[in-house]
This record gives structure tokens, sequence and C-alpha cells, in this order.
């Protein structure tokens, strides 16, 4: 086996283990939260809420309430276990090793992807409590699910290069990521906003992450699928690019 | 193989903020060689040993690690170097097979070649029964021989020890150094920084003093010894002898009973026996102050 690729698994192997090991502070708290939000906006304010598209409100909102999930996990799995590793300083492990700033980067995104995905498929699974969601397109689901994580997971990292204190990896995901994942059409269609609200929500990129995975569901989307796949892997592609070049410089690594 | 282990010229380290941590170092490590790096807090061993390993980045300068210069294949020169750093740097609430795995993984051995790799030095290293155990709770000791063992499960050529037995109490000391000696007869090259000069005396070939951020002096330690101009003598005598005298040699009271004697490399021994004698004075014990290295690292250093 390629060096690089047992390099690789040992962090992801490593990754893996932490998030398992700590199980109630990275698994359980996004299920119980995403299940109160099936709960109050599903099931007792949903009720009194017009089918949209066709579609029940509370099933309406599943995609939304699994991405959210997605986002945060792979975030700040990523984000908190790097900032942790130099804190520690354990980081120096890898840095003094061969391993390719290419492995150290997959290695800790993959690891935020797998407990992103690992949350999406246990919120899922708390909405069959609710009701039955349809799936037309698989593959698409499938598609944006891996992808957004895969952004985050990237956006975590960058995070964690930069965070010079605990505080400093609660700030991007409290100040900004939560109140974009709100806003990105979880809860709504942006078709029914006002005209200026419409223009503003597609400078937010989480509205086509949701809405995209929502096509995967129910096949209608507000804006066109094809176009939110591209947005998505030109975030990533980006977002790795950062990453290459940060660790490359050493930025917040190497004095 | 002929080559050195380390190359360093020109080598210079200013880090942001303007301080300049390495003036201009050149140092060459013979492969095979047990090299210590002797130099006050804050003189620069410690960014040597950052340069050497990735974590520092060089201002200027070539640096070469078995013939690989590290600004062109860095990686390629890692996987020679084992290093066990000053400050504990492993995760706390990992198991201690675990870190020594994970590293071994790191540098691209598979875990099950890992496993094999990593018991026998966990057995010499006296860590075996705690393998399970999480390494916060470890002692001292343990932490700096788990350090130690994760160093060594790639098999590097070069090893690097900065500051291994700071806070370690003496026995164990003892049987690191001895472990220390196995592995540089085994011909892996170890390079030591350590405060301790009896350590260096006790373990090194070869020496370098670095002082601010410069390379003072680099010799094989027996003829940096040997180039002592005086050495100080403690004689202690049977009776008090106040205000005594010796013709010929320096002598500092130290109390009612014992005196320092600096004796010249022009001078002797037997001159200063027979000066003692003269002076009609029984000698019940004579032994040389602390250890030469020391009386020279600090000669040098205090320039």
């Amino acid at each position: 086996m390629n060096h690089n690729l047992v390099a690789f698994n040992t962090i992801v192997r490593k990754e893996v283990t932490r998030f398992l090991r700590i199980w109630t502070q990275t698994l359980l708290p996004p299920v119980i939260t995403q299940s109160l939000y099936f709960l109050i906006f599903g099931a007792f304010i949903g009720s009194q809420i017009n089918d949209i598209n066709g579609v029940s409100y509370m099933a309406f909102i599943i995609p939304g309430l699994v991405m959210m999930g997605v986002i945060n996990s792979a975030y700040m799995n990523v984000v908190s276990s790097f900032y942790s590793s130099k804190f520690m300083k354990n980081y120096e492990e890898f840095m003094v090793s061969p391993a390719s700033n290419e492995v150290i980067i997959f290695g800790y995104v993959i690891g935020g992807v797998l407990r992103g995905l690992m949350v999406g498929v246990l919120v899922f699974m708390v909405s069959f409590v609710f009701i039955r969601p349809e799936i037309s397109n698989p593959g698409i689901i499938l598609l944006f699910i891996i992808l957004t994580a895969l952004v985050f997971a990237l956006g975590g990292l960058i995070n964690g290069i930069f965070a010079k204190n605990w505080d400093d990896i609660s700030i991007f995901p409290t100040f900004v990521l939560t109140p974009l994942t709100y806003l990105g059409g979880v809860f709504y269609s942006i078709k029914d906003l006002p005209g200026v609200w419409q223009t503003v929500s597609k400078f937010n990129p989480i509205l086509y992450m949701v809405d995209g995975f929502r096509y995967g569901f129910y096949g209608f989307s507000d804006i066109p699928v094809y176009y939110s796949l591209l947005m998505l892997i030109g975030f990533t592609a980006i977002l790795f690019g950062i990453n290459i070049y940060l660790l490359k410089k050493g930025t917040g690594l190497k004095s | 193989m002929n080559q050195n282990a380390i190359n360093i010229s020109g080598l210079k380290k200013i880090y942001k903020g303007g301080t300049v941590a390495l003036k201009e170092v050149n140092l060459t490590i013979q492969n095979g060689d047990f090299f210590a790096l002797l130099g006050a807090n804050g003189a620069g061993k410690t960014t040597i040993i950052g340069i050497l390993t990735g974590i520092v980045l060089k201002t200027e300068g070539n640096v070469e690690i078995f013939g690989i210069d590290i600004e062109k294949d860095h990686n390629a020169a890692k996987k020679m170097i084992g290093v066990v750093p000053q400050e504990f740097n492993f995760n706390f609430f990992e198991k201690v097979e675990d870190i020594v795995i994970q590293q071994a993984g790191y540098f691209g051995i598979k875990r099950k070649e890992a496993r094999a790799k990593a018991e026998p030095i966990l057995k010499i290293l006296e860590l075996w029964d705690k393998k399970d155990t999480v390494a916060m709770k470890l002692s001292g000791g343990m932490k700096r021989r788990l350090m130690i063992a994760r160093a060594l499960i790639h098999e590097p050529k070069l090893l690097i020890l900065d500051e291994p037995t700071a806070g370690v109490d003496v026995e164990l000391r003892h049987g690191m150094w001895d472990y220390l000696k196995k592995l540089n007869q085994q011909g892996v090259t170890i390079l030591l920084t350590t405060h301790y000069i009896e350590e260096a005396e006790a373990l090194c070939n070869n020496v370098a003093i670095i002082k601010e951020g410069e390379i003072v002096k680099s010799a094989p330690i027996k003829t940096l010894t040997k180039s002592l101009e005086e050495h100080t003598y403690v004689v202690e005598l049977n009776e008090g002898a106040s205000g005594l005298t010796l013709e010929n040699f320096h002598v500092t009271q130290v109390d009612e009973t014992t005196i320092e004697v600096i004796i010249k490399k022009s001078q002797s021994i037997n001159a200063l026996i027979k000066a003692l004698d003269a002076a009609k004075v029984t000698v019940s014990e004579l032994s040389p102050k602390g250890n030469k290295l020391e009386h020279l690292f600090l000669n040098l250093v205090n320039k």
C-alpha cells in the first residue's frame, strides 16, 4: 500500500475513533436538536401551514434539517479536532512525518464528512417517526450531501488552521454559519419571499445546498439543480485550494 | 554510508516580529555520531531542531539530512528523522499504544506491522504494561519514554532529542542514557540538546556550543576538555588552615578546612602536592571541581 494511503487511513481512523468515543457530544446533540425542530416546526406549527409545491410542510423541511445537521457536524468535527491537536501540540506528530499536505487535508476532511453523513442518516431516520419522505433521485441526494459535507469540512479546517484559542472555533459557526443556515431555505421556499430578499438569498451558499438536496427528494427546486451542483463543486475546489496554500505556507502551524 | 547525517550552512532564522533566533549557523554532524548541542535557554537549539523537523521555517541557508536538501524534498528527509521534543506533544486522551501506532501510520507503516514493531520498543522502554493506559495517566518519566518510543517506531537513522531527560529522576536518566548508547552503537546518529553538561560528557563524542544564534565552538569533547587553560581542584584538609597560601598557586578559602586551588595547564598535580607538603598541611581529599565541559561551557557563554 502506498505510504500516503496508509497515512490517510491513519488520520481518518483517528478522527472516526475520536467522534465515536465522544458520541454523546458529537452524534447525539444534533439528533436531539433536529428532532425538536421536527416536533415544533413540523408537527405543531407545520400542521397549520399550507403545502409547498404539493408536499406537506413537515416533508418540506426534512431535507433542510438533515442538511443543517450535516453542515454543523462536518464543520465542527474538523475545526474542533484540528484545533485541539494544535492546543495539545500533537499536530507536530504529522508535521514531522513525510505525510503530504494533501493527505493531512483529506484525512481530516473525510473524518468530518463521515461524521456529517452519520448525523445526516440519524436525523433522516428520526424523521420517519413523523413522516415517510419521498426519494425521487437518490443519486442527487448522495451527491449533494457528500459535497456539502466536504465543503463545510474544508471550511472547518481553514477555521482550525487560523484559530488561536477555543473562542476562535465558535465565532464563525455562531455568527456566520448558523444565520446562513437558518436563512438558507431550510424552513421556506425563497419563491415565497419578496423580490429583493429572493436576490439577497442567492448570495447565501447554503441555499444551493439545501435546494439541490431537496430536489433529490421531491423533484422540485427554486434554483436549477445543475447550477447548484456547479456552485458546490466550485466551493469545494476553492476551499481545497485555500487549505493547500495555508498548509504549504505553514500558516498557524509553522513558526 | 560516508555522507554526513546533517549539514547546515549559513542557516538564519528571524521570527515574525523581528526576533533573530539564528544569526548564521554552520554545523556538520557525521553519520553515526552522538552529538551534543549545548546552549543556554533561548540560544537557538530548539529553533535548529524545529527547522530540521519541519516545524520551523528557515529564513536563509541550506540544510541537508543525509544528503537530502530539505528545501527540495523535506518529506524524504523526514523519513529518516525521529524527534523527541522538549515539551509533551501527544494527545493526552489517547492510549500509549495508539499514539505509537498512529505515528507509524503517518510514516506509511501499516497497522499490523506497526503493532509488531511497537511491542519490543514499548517493552524495552518499560511501557508495555501501560499500552492501554491513556497518556494523561502516565508519570512524567513514562511520558518522556513514550515520546522516545514514538520517535523510534519508524526506525529513524537520525534521532533528535531536545532536552530528553529534563525533569527525569537520576535512576531513570541513567537508564535512558544506556538505551541511547545502545541505539548509537546500532548505527543511529543522535543529536542531543541538553542542559546537563554531565549528560553530554557521558554520552557524546562531539559537541557544539551555541550562543545567541551562533555556534561558538564545535569539536570533539575530548579536544575541548583538553583545551582548558586551567582546572580548579577542591582540597579537603585534616585541620583548619585559615590564610593558607601556596607558592605558584592561586588559593581560595571555601571554609575552615576546604580550599580551592587553580592549576594552570603548564602546572601539574605533583607540583600542587609538593606545595601542600611544603605548607605542612595534611590533605584528606583532592578532587576536580565540577566537570571540565561545564567549565568550558560557562567560559564560552559568559564571554
